[in-house]
């Protein structure tokens, strides 16, 4: 046990025109070995048109303690809505 | 159910004001309906409970795959081969997509294969039944599907969230089960005599062992409260039986068989139906190991693992030396 295959996350993108979406992840011994056996863990009804694979180890993830100075920046600039902004109904669609 | 008698490690329910602000916080987004993601602090206790009932339910699906395995190569037509085949990967899916999730926690699969093979975990108790004929693909679909399915609606809600992402994917795929083995039942019961039997029979042997899927009553249970309050288990066990019974019973009338429950009763004033218990000696002897086919499960797992070895290793020392190579060229 002590030769375990290393772990890869999976990625698919759907048939929509959707950016590929993490769906979860498996253990391969290489990249190949990956793709294939995501094709029959996660596209058993035809889920998807494209997949990534990446070993887990290789992900960088930001950290939940870090949220605050993380986002908190841009929580008070209001004005990158487009509700920030008071047009008249006049002005037409906008 | 597929994860059995899962002991919390909590020893009483704490109420909010006797937690640190750490864990409170964390209780308080669950009790609004909030996910807790891997990375997230969580109580050991939360994350220990998980995994074990991840990892039996995990195991369970794996384990799951016997029963019905052992009739893919006797199937009565092609099709129906080709069906259970895919029912049969479906089920291997189900066990990694768990596994994976449990792998969030911080545990190993090759951890939990071991614990698995050891015996040190559990799977359900129902797979430690022998498929006796053809009527009980039938009647698994049917009613160990059917009886899984109810209990893992209410899971897609569960609090941790890889948990619940990957009930979703489980419960979009066996409604596809749980139909094709009623279609398995429609056609022997409306069958020759003898097929009819078969069914009658299969419909004997598992309903008992379904309802014991939910496992035993728990409404004063102190893991199960603490479960609930982590909403890691969101029924208790006596109400998934009861909607469960409540729901296969007209089915059975429908296919023109006996539920095997001479007290089986419609009980007008609680709106529901009233029915025997299973016998739950049966059922603790065998989560213990002594079910009718309890060895030769992780028998056949463990041969599976120990002849698979020289696969495992081949394929990881040719990608290894893919690796070493290729840094060579660079």
């Amino acid at each position: 046990m002590q030769n375990e295959w290393p772990l890869w996350e999976v990625f698919i993108r759907g048939q929509h025109g959707l950016s590929h979406r993490h769906v979860g992840s498996l253990h391969a011994a290489d990249a190949e070995g990956a793709i294939k056996n995501a094709r029959d863990v996660y596209t058993r009804r035809n889920e998807g048109v494209s997949i990534w694979v990446v070993e887990a180890s290789a992900i960088a993830a930001s950290s939940p303690d870090e949220k605050g100075p993380l986002y908190e920046p841009s929580n008070d600039k209001i004005y990158r809505h487009p509700t920030f902004y008071d047009i008249p109904d006049d002005a037409g669609a906008m | 159910m597929y994860a059995q008698m899962i002991k919390s490690t909590g020893k009483t329910v704490k109420s909010l004001d006797e937690m640190d602000p750490q864990e409170r916080a964390f209780q308080e987004r669950i009790d609004a309906g909030g996910k807790i993601e891997p990375r997230d602090w969580m109580p050991e206790g939360y994350r220990k409970t998980l995994i074990r009932q991840i990892g039996q339910h995990a195991h369970s699906e794996i384990v799951g795959q016997l029963p019905e395995g052992n009739w893919i190569t006797r199937a009565p037509t092609l099709e129906r081969k080709a069906i259970l085949l895919a029912k049969v990967q479906d089920e291997a899916g189900h066990g990694l997509y768990l596994y994976c999730a449990a792998e969030t926690l911080g545990v190993s699969r090759d951890d939990l294969t071991r614990d698995l093979l050891s015996g040190k975990m559990k799977y359900s108790s129902i797979f430690n039944y022998p498929t006796l004929t053809w009527a009980d693909m039938g009647a698994v679909g049917w009613l160990v599907d059917g009886a899984a399915i109810m209990n893992q609606v209410p899971l897609q809600r569960t609090s941790y969230g890889p948990y619940a992402r990957a009930m979703v994917r489980i419960c979009k795929e066996e409604s596809f089960h749980q139909r094709q083995g009623f279609d398995i039942m429609m056609k022997m019961a409306s069958g020759t005599e003898a097929q009819r039997k078969m069914a009658q029979d299969a419909l004997n042997r598992f309903w008992y062992p379904s309802l014991m899927m939910f496992g035993p009553s728990d409404e004063n249970s102190v893991h199960s409260a603490q479960n609930m309050a982590w909403k890691i288990k969101m029924n208790t066990n006596d109400e998934l039986r009861q909607k469960f019974v409540d729901q296969t019973v007209p089915q059975a009338e429908y296919l023109g068989l006996t539920v095997p429950d001479a007290h089986l009763k419609w009980n007008e004033e609680r709106g529901h139906y009233d029915f025997s218990e299973p016998d739950w000696e049966e059922f603790f002897d065998v989560l213990n190991g002594n079910g009718p086919c309890s060895k030769e499960r992780l028998e056949a797992r463990n041969k599976a693992w120990d002849d698979g070895a020289w696969v495992r290793d081949g394929l990881m020392a040719h990608a290894e030396k893919k690796k070493a190579r290729k840094l060579a060229a660079e």
